[in-house]
């Protein structure tokens, strides 16, 4: 704890986290929508097949009533309890001291139930978001995105969040083993002081290091301190989700690592293939605003929103956001490439594809691009080989984009090898035994290194292996030593984020369990053993930084929350823009001179496959391919053991705590397979077999795998959830493989997902305008009569509103691009609990807020809506009325609360809501054994016991504390001085919040839009929170085209 | 009355045992002494001793469960969200539904001077005390923090806090509660002078001081008859109306929410109908067992299964008019979602429920229409255990059917019960078949009294 007195409240920062602010079954559709669109919700409703019929006779089948059950959630705590003692026998189990005492010397700035705000950055996946984390009494209790941080901008995804559930794992590694036994830091010096003579008197040369991809600038300056000492040692770089193909395409252009950086405000025109970049970049946060802003149709005279033509296999969040979405296998992107820069006039290689609908579409980006030349933006992402991107430069330079929406970014601290390549060598160098000693500081190689490496079993062929890590994975459990690892909240680090932005990590909390910093044991590596985090990051900077007053700008550095310093530098335009050559062959770009040779050295990549594809039209029929993708909720597989991850509904599928093959309706016809159906896929690399999952929208011949599930050593919560589809990946073909043998096993896997029948029937809670009537300001007259006439009360509303404030919500469908932060935000400020994936079956997940998701149209290509739906805060709310008790009931102010305390359980409230948005604590759902999760709960909110109801409460305790402080000072509650979680953490601005009755404000205004509509308004609930109807592309071109 | 033979309210000395009321063998000694032999003399048959083991090991199931949902929780049934309400309100409903018989018989048969409710009124009214006494406990247990039931209850306390008396569940508390008062005083009243009377032939000191404390010191005299039938009368008239209230207080749960298929105001006299019409097939499923075990085929002719049967079969002919009206409003309306609901319910994911339910609710009962139906125990029990099942199909049709699926598609799902729901339903029934078993053990089951006044007359009218 006494690291708190190094850590300095940021003044800007603390004030800034509040001021930043088809058909239908027959008979049962009884009133087609009147629009023309039938909108539907699962595909076995909409074919009215057997399988649906059976399954919704029996969405849970036989076992549902197994008297064991509830039994089975209590082994569960016991489970969780049980790991807690064992905290306790390890005795290496420091808790956090708690010492009922008044400070005897008051902390600096600390005032006891005052929260405090830190700016950090939390390193992922090869670049840092900076953060803004909420700490009460020491205690993290919530991350928010820092609004000064360029790739933040005050918002986080589902990651940064989930992060602060990880810090308080107990199942988090605590103590360092060798082969399994306990031992001592002591210990650990010894044995590397002896394995450090033999390899300094061999100047390292089969010493390995195998890190993960940070980006701190203290580790590469250590990792460079450790190349001089052990000058033939060797360094790698591993991550199984990279953006290898970017770089590497980049380095090959411009003889240098680089990224490229969209400018989305300028964009007028995007064509996208198989880029999620508003989930999977590390740009997502910044791209989700940029984009979202060109969407919002907040203002009266919008006009001219940007467009998003997107091909991808399997429906992402950014291509729920397309105008014109092609679902299209992967391995067709390079032939698409090139047909499209070839009717630009970029290349002459003729190129074909056998879908019409593929055709349609490049001719309509075509012609879109061509009209908004310097205004448009052609990507591709990271899963298409890098021949694809040389290509996509190669367009974006003839159509005159690159320095106006592209921009090319120097990736800092790239790694020397790619991680395929460098990994490849790293497990035949240990194959070969050329390894003696191996370092492996973050990751989980053993786990998700591609299966043809066989990385597991050479790795025993070392004679010293460690592995610093969170837990004790399948890694850890592999090598000889493990050290446990201190989360990125515990330690002191810095990072750089793929914009160049630069951070300081800074701690907010003293390590839970005896953990080490990487900068630590660098340290060690270099003979400082008892080296600090603290110092090691300091004195790095000193001596980098060039500061005249080192301790002045430091304070300002970890107050700001990064560096007024970019790492990464920008590529000249001159140098980027080159005039693209002539291209005659199916090679868009020479390699330049100098350059790494990439692609030589890979034996048969992926991409040369994709230019045999491109010599002849690809005959799609008779293959079927796969596809990887990272877990929308746990990425690789490091949120594995985290129950908010685990328990996030995947956007669309909304499945939780499982992984299933995403295969089309076309395809699961051809299988004879319906959901939860366990099929084997073989490939050349190995099998699995995995439960499929219909996705509507998913290509036609492509399986879609997640990978991160099945992890096997991970923790109590995430052991053996979900499959294992690593063994199917290979060096060759990371992302997508072409040759697959699916085969059905007539087994069955109960699949949970939050959301099974969800046509809309008619009802359209999800109300759409075409950009047509939205300019001529028209209401589609089957929604005007939705809205009940103002006289059909005897309630005069008006004159019950009398209080100062009135609280409302505008939640703005245009901009909403599903990503869940929402969720996970509300779930980490309102201390909601993790039910687990049975009771999620039995339909009690606990989310406040949920994104409803409705598909529209032909199950191949369908329109994707999604809506969050929070507590609406009805004016008139049919939950009041109906309580016996009063424990829900309407505030002065226009809340619509919950006093948990008189609740007795009735549940008549949930049943009269309309939306269904109250949640029940059927069981003692929040953990209170686990000593450590308590720490992170929120104090400012009741922590719910069993057999009372919760929802939303538009997080009274921030409107609490800012009413509160307003008060003291005699001032009024500015506009956006209130925020709630789920809108503080929306990277696309989709949810305002504010005042109703102050003139003026954001919120205010949006309700007079003429496209605000109140869900359900006909049921005369009066809601205060009301959507933003979704302006729609009234014809897509390539549907046309392609009847046509 | 439906059927016109049911006026008939003299005894009619006639070789048509439909008509008879009392067996022409019964005297005023020989009633007395079957009656109550039951309970003082004779030994009990092996029937009562493995019914009541069966029916007391159903009530330690019940027992069971009601410990695992208050240490564990009400997750342990299967609700969820939407459907938060499950068996335990379907139950709630229905056992308040069986608890309609024994008043309607008792009070406004009584105040309509109908004498064929003597034999069975007694009966009656214990099992509607009983069935009450079942209802009760659902709504206790149903709560997700069961030890703060009290505050449903509008008393003085330090927090000032009164009920929200806008909610139907505060209504119920009131309707409830009043109605088991009153049918307890009730039939506790009607007990008395057959209490005297068996304090009178109670041969063991026990049941002698026992019979004699709980008789209230009975004597049988013309200033306690008079007495007597003043504050019968008057109960019979308190109770009339409640007979009416509760069910339309509890049909309020459902017809004052939003949620279509609650909400519609044909459910008062809706639910009244098909509480009198299961407390009725409850009662026939009581006594027609009793009735052969016992022996009292004299004192429970035809007569009195016929004249039930009959009004059992004119409820369920109202609760049939209930469902075409239900289907017709919610097409008429016009509106999406009742017009859905309709469809949901009988193609829907529960679709088999609704036709299960108008088989044996319906279809089934309409064998009625036929004499031989009516006048053999063996059928009418059949029918009778027809309509029971169907009554609380009825009740799983209206609440989970409706709740599955309302306006959000998103937010559609689906209900399965777990064990615990069954264990606990069928616990209710070993209860309520233990105090029956009990009831019929230590009181007497037949009013001897109004046996006895029946018999006086027809010496009256011989003489």
């Amino acid at each position: 704890m006494e690291r708190h007195e190094r850590k300095q409240r940021s003044n800007d920062a603390g004030s800034s986290s509040f001021a930043s602010g088809a058909n239908p079954v027959p008979g049962v559709d009884g009133v087609p929508g009147d629009r023309g669109v039938t909108q539907w919700g699962s595909l076995e409703q909409l074919t009215d097949s057997p399988e649906f019929k059976r399954w919704s006779g029996r969405e849970f089948p036989d076992g549902a009533s197994e008297l064991a059950d509830p039994l089975e959630r209590r082994q569960f705590l016991k489970l969780m309890g049980a790991s807690l003692a064992l905290m306790g026998v390890t005795g290496c189990y420091r808790p956090p001291e708690e010492k009922i005492v008044p400070y005897l010397e008051q902390p600096e700035f600390l005032i006891s139930g005052r929260p405090l705000y830190f700016a950090t950055a939390m390193p992922f996946n090869g670049s840092a978001t900076g953060l803004l984390v909420t700490s009460n009494e020491g205690r993290p209790t919530k991350i928010e995105g820092n609004s000064g941080h360029s790739l933040s901008l005050g918002a986080t995804s589902v990651f940064e969040q989930a992060a602060l559930l990880t810090l308080y794992d107990p199942d988090r590694s605590k103590t360092i083993t060798h082969n399994g036994q306990i031992e001592t830091w002591e210990q650990l010096i010894a044995a590397w002081l002896t394995e450090q003579d033999q390899q300094l008197a061999q100047q390292g040369r089969t010493l390995r290091f195998l890190i993960d991809s940070t980006t701190s600038p203290t580790a590469a300056w250590q990792i460079s301190e450790l190349q001089k000492r052990f000058p033939s040692a060797k360094w790698y770089h591993w991550e199984p989700i990279s953006h290898e193909s970017i770089v590497e395409a980049h380095r090959s252009l411009f003889g240098r690592p680089a990224y490229p950086e969209f400018q989305f405000a300028d964009a007028d025109v995007i064509v996208s293939f198989d880029n999620d970049f508003l989930f999977d970049s590390p740009y997502r946060l910044a791209y989700s605003r940029a984009f979202a802003r060109r969407r919002s149709y907040q203002t009266g005279d919008f006009s001219n929103p940007n467009r998003l033509y997107l091909a991808e296999p399997s429906p992402t969040i950014t291509g729920s956001m397309a105008d014109e979405r092609l679902p299209i296998d992967g391995s067709v992107m390079g032939t698409l490439v090139q047909m499209l820069a070839a009717s630009l006039g970029v290349s002459q290689a003729k190129a074909e594809v056998h879908e019409r609908e593929a055709v349609a579409w490049v001719e309509a980006c075509t012609r879109q691009l061509k009209q908004t030349r310097g205004r448009s933006l052609v990507t591709a992402g990271y899963r298409q080989p890098a021949e694809v991107h040389r290509w996509v430069h190669a367009i974006n330079a003839a159509l005159g984009n690159i320095g106006k929406t592209v921009n090319y970014r120097e990736v800092p601290n790239a790694a020397p090898l790619p991680p395929f390549k460098g990994l490849a060598e790293l497990a035949q160098d240990l194959g070969s035994g050329q390894v003696e000693t191996l370092i492996i500081i973050g990751g989980n190689p053993v786990f998700d290194a591609p299966a043809d490496l066989e990385f597991e079993k050479k790795l025993t062929r070392a004679r010293f292996t460690l592995h610093l890590s969170l837990f004790q994975d399948e890694t850890s459990t592999a090598c000889q030593w493990h050290v446990p690892e201190n989360h990125f909240l515990e330690s002191w680090s810095d990072a750089v984020g793929s914009d160049g932005s630069t951070s300081i990590v800074q701690p907010l909390i003293a390590p839970l369990y005896s953990g080490y910093s990487r900068h630590q044991l660098f340290a060690l590596f270099l003979g400082q053993v008892s080296a600090q985090d603290y110092d090691l990051v300091r004195d790095y900077w000193r001596a980098h930084a060039q500061w005249n007053d080192f301790e002045k700008q430091w304070r300002q550095v970890l107050s700001d929350g990064f560096l007024p310093v970019n790492s990464a530098a920008v590529i000249p335009a001159e140098d980027s823009a080159s005039p693209p050559q002539p291209i005659t062959s199916g090679q868009p770009t020479p390699e330049r001179e100098g350059s790494l040779p990439v692609r030589q050295s890979l034996p048969q990549s992926a991409f040369s496959r994709t230019t045999v594809a491109a010599s002849g039209p690809r005959d799609p029929s008779n293959t079927i391919e796969l596809s990887f993708h990272p877990d929308p909720t746990i990425w690789d597989g490091r949120f594995a053991n985290n129950g908010w991850a685990q328990e996030l509904p995947k956007p669309f599928t909304r499945i939780t705590w499982d992984n299933p093959a995403l295969i089309s309706p076309a395809l699961a016809k051809e299988l004879q397979v319906a959901n939860g159906d366990i099929v084997e896929i073989r490939t050349n690399a190995g099998k699995v077999e995995i439960p499929v999952w219909i996705f509507p929208g998913q290509a036609k011949r492509t399986i879609s795998l997640y990978l991160g599930g099945g992890r096997y050593r991970c923790g109590n919560l995430g052991n053996n959830v979900g499959v294992n589809v690593y063994p199917l990946r290979t060096t060759q073909q990371p992302w997508v493989v072409s040759e697959t043998q699916v085969r059905k096993l007539g087994k069955f896997h109960q699949i949970v997902s939050t959301q099974f029948h969800h046509s809309m029937q008619g009802r359209e809670p999800v109300q759409t305008r075409t950009l047509d009537e939205f300019v001529r300001q028209v209401v589609p007259p089957d929604q005007l009569t939705k809205k009940p006439e103002p006289d059909q009360t005897l309630y005069n509303f008006e004159e019950r509103l009398t209080a100062e404030h009135q609280w409302g919500m505008v939640i703005n469908l245009n901009t909403c691009i599903g990503c869940n932060a929402c969720v996970l935000a509300c779930q980490s400020e309102n201390n909601i609990p993790v039910v687990g994936q049975d009771q999620v079956w039995r339909g009690r997940i606990m989310h406040w807020i949920r994104i409803d998701r409705y598909f529209e149209g032909e199950p191949d290509a369908p329109k994707f809506y999604q809506q969050p739906v929070p507590c609406m805060h009805c004016e008139t709310a049919p939950c009041e009325l109906v309580c016996p008790v009063e424990a829900t009931n309407h505030s002065a102010e226009g809340l619509n609360q919950m006093i948990y305390n008189r609740c007795i359980g009735t549940r008549f409230c949930s049943n009269n809501c309309p939306y269904k948005v109250r949640r029940f604590n059927f069981l003692q759902f929040a953990d209170t054994k686990t000593l450590s999760f308590q720490l992170g709960w929120n104090p400012e909110v009741t922590v719910r016991a069993r057999g009372v109801m919760e929802k939303c409460s538009y997080c009274v305790q921030r409107i609490r504390a800012v009413e509160f402080d307003a008060d003291k000072a005699n001032r009024k509650i500015n506009d956006g001085e209130i925020v709630p979680a789920c809108a503080q953490v929306c990277p696309a601005e989709a949810i305002t919040f504010g005042d109703l009755k102050q003139q003026g404000s954001q919120v205010s205004q949006l309700k007079t839009s003429r496209l605000n509509y109140g869900l359900l308004e006909e049921l005369n609930t009066r809601p205060r929170t009301t959507y933003l109807a979704k302006v729609v592309t009234e014809k897509p071109e390539t549907k046309l085209q392609a009847k046509e | 009355m439906s059927s016109p033979k049911l006026v008939e309210d003299k005894v009619v000395e006639s070789s048509n045992s439909s008509h008879v009321l009392v067996s022409p063998d019964e005297t005023l000694e020989s009633a007395s002494a079957k009656i109550s032999s039951i309970v003082l003399e004779r030994k009990h048959p092996p029937f009562w001793w493995v019914s009541f083991a069966i029916a007391f090991a159903l009530l330690m199931g019940l027992l069971y469960g009601i410990t695992i949902l208050f240490a564990i929780g009400v997750g342990i049934w299967g609700i969820d969200i939407p459907v938060a309400w499950g068996f335990a309100i379907v139950n709630f409903v229905w056992w308040i539904g069986i608890g309609h018989a024994g008043t309607f018989i008792s009070a406004i048969l009584l105040l309509l001077l109908q004498k064929w409710r003597n034999s069975i009124n007694r009966l009656a009214e214990a099992m509607t005390l009983f069935a009450v006494a079942c209802a009760g406990l659902f709504p206790l247990l149903h709560l997700g923090r069961p030890w703060t039931f009290f505050w449903i209850l509008p008393y003085p306390n330090t927090m000032g806090l009164w009920p929200q008396f806008r909610s139907p569940l505060v209504w119920d508390v009131f309707a409830v509660c009043t109605y088991f008062t009153v049918s307890l005083i009730f039939w506790y009243i009607g007990l008395i002078p057959d209490l005297a009377t068996m304090r009178d032939r109670a041969r063991t000191r026990l049941s002698k001081v026992g019979f004699g404390i709980i008789s209230l010191g009975w004597r049988g005299s013309a200033i306690h008859w008079k007495h007597f039938q003043t504050v019968y009368l008057i109960l019979a008239g308190l109770s009339t109306p409640l007979v009416l209230s509760v069910h339309s207080v509890v049909s309020t749960d459902f017809a004052v929410a939003n949620i279509p298929g609650w909400h519609t105001t044909i459910f008062p006299p809706f639910f009244v109908a098909g509480a009198i019409y299961s407390g009725f097939a409850m009662v026939l499923n009581i006594m027609i067992p009793l009735r052969y075990v016992y022996r009292l085929e004299s004192v429970i002719t035809e007569r009195h299964l016929n004249c039930m049967a009959g009004v059992m079969f004119a409820t369920g002919l109202m609760v049939g008019y209930g469902y075409i009206m239900e289907t017709f409003t919610g097409w008429y309306s016009g509106d999406i979602y009742e017009q859905y609901l309709v469809i949901n319910r009988a193609i829907g994911p529960y679709g088999w429920t609704y036709w299960l339910l108008l088989l044996v609710n319906i279809v089934i009962p309409q064998a009625l229409w036929f004499r031989r139906i009516r006048s053999n125990p063996v059928s009418l029990f059949c029918v009778a255990l027809s309509v029971n099942v169907g009554m609380w199909l009825e009740r799983f049709v209206i609440i989970i059917v409706s709740l599955h699926r309302d306006f959000l598609t998103s937010s559609w799902g689906i209900y399965a019960p777990t064990g615990w729901d069954w264990l606990i339903l069928f616990g209710s029934v070993g209860l309520f078949v233990s105090l029956v078993f009990l009831f019929v053990r230590f009181l007497p089951m037949i009013p001897m009294s109004e046996i006895k006044e029946i018999v006086a007359e027809r010496e009256e009218e011989a003489a």
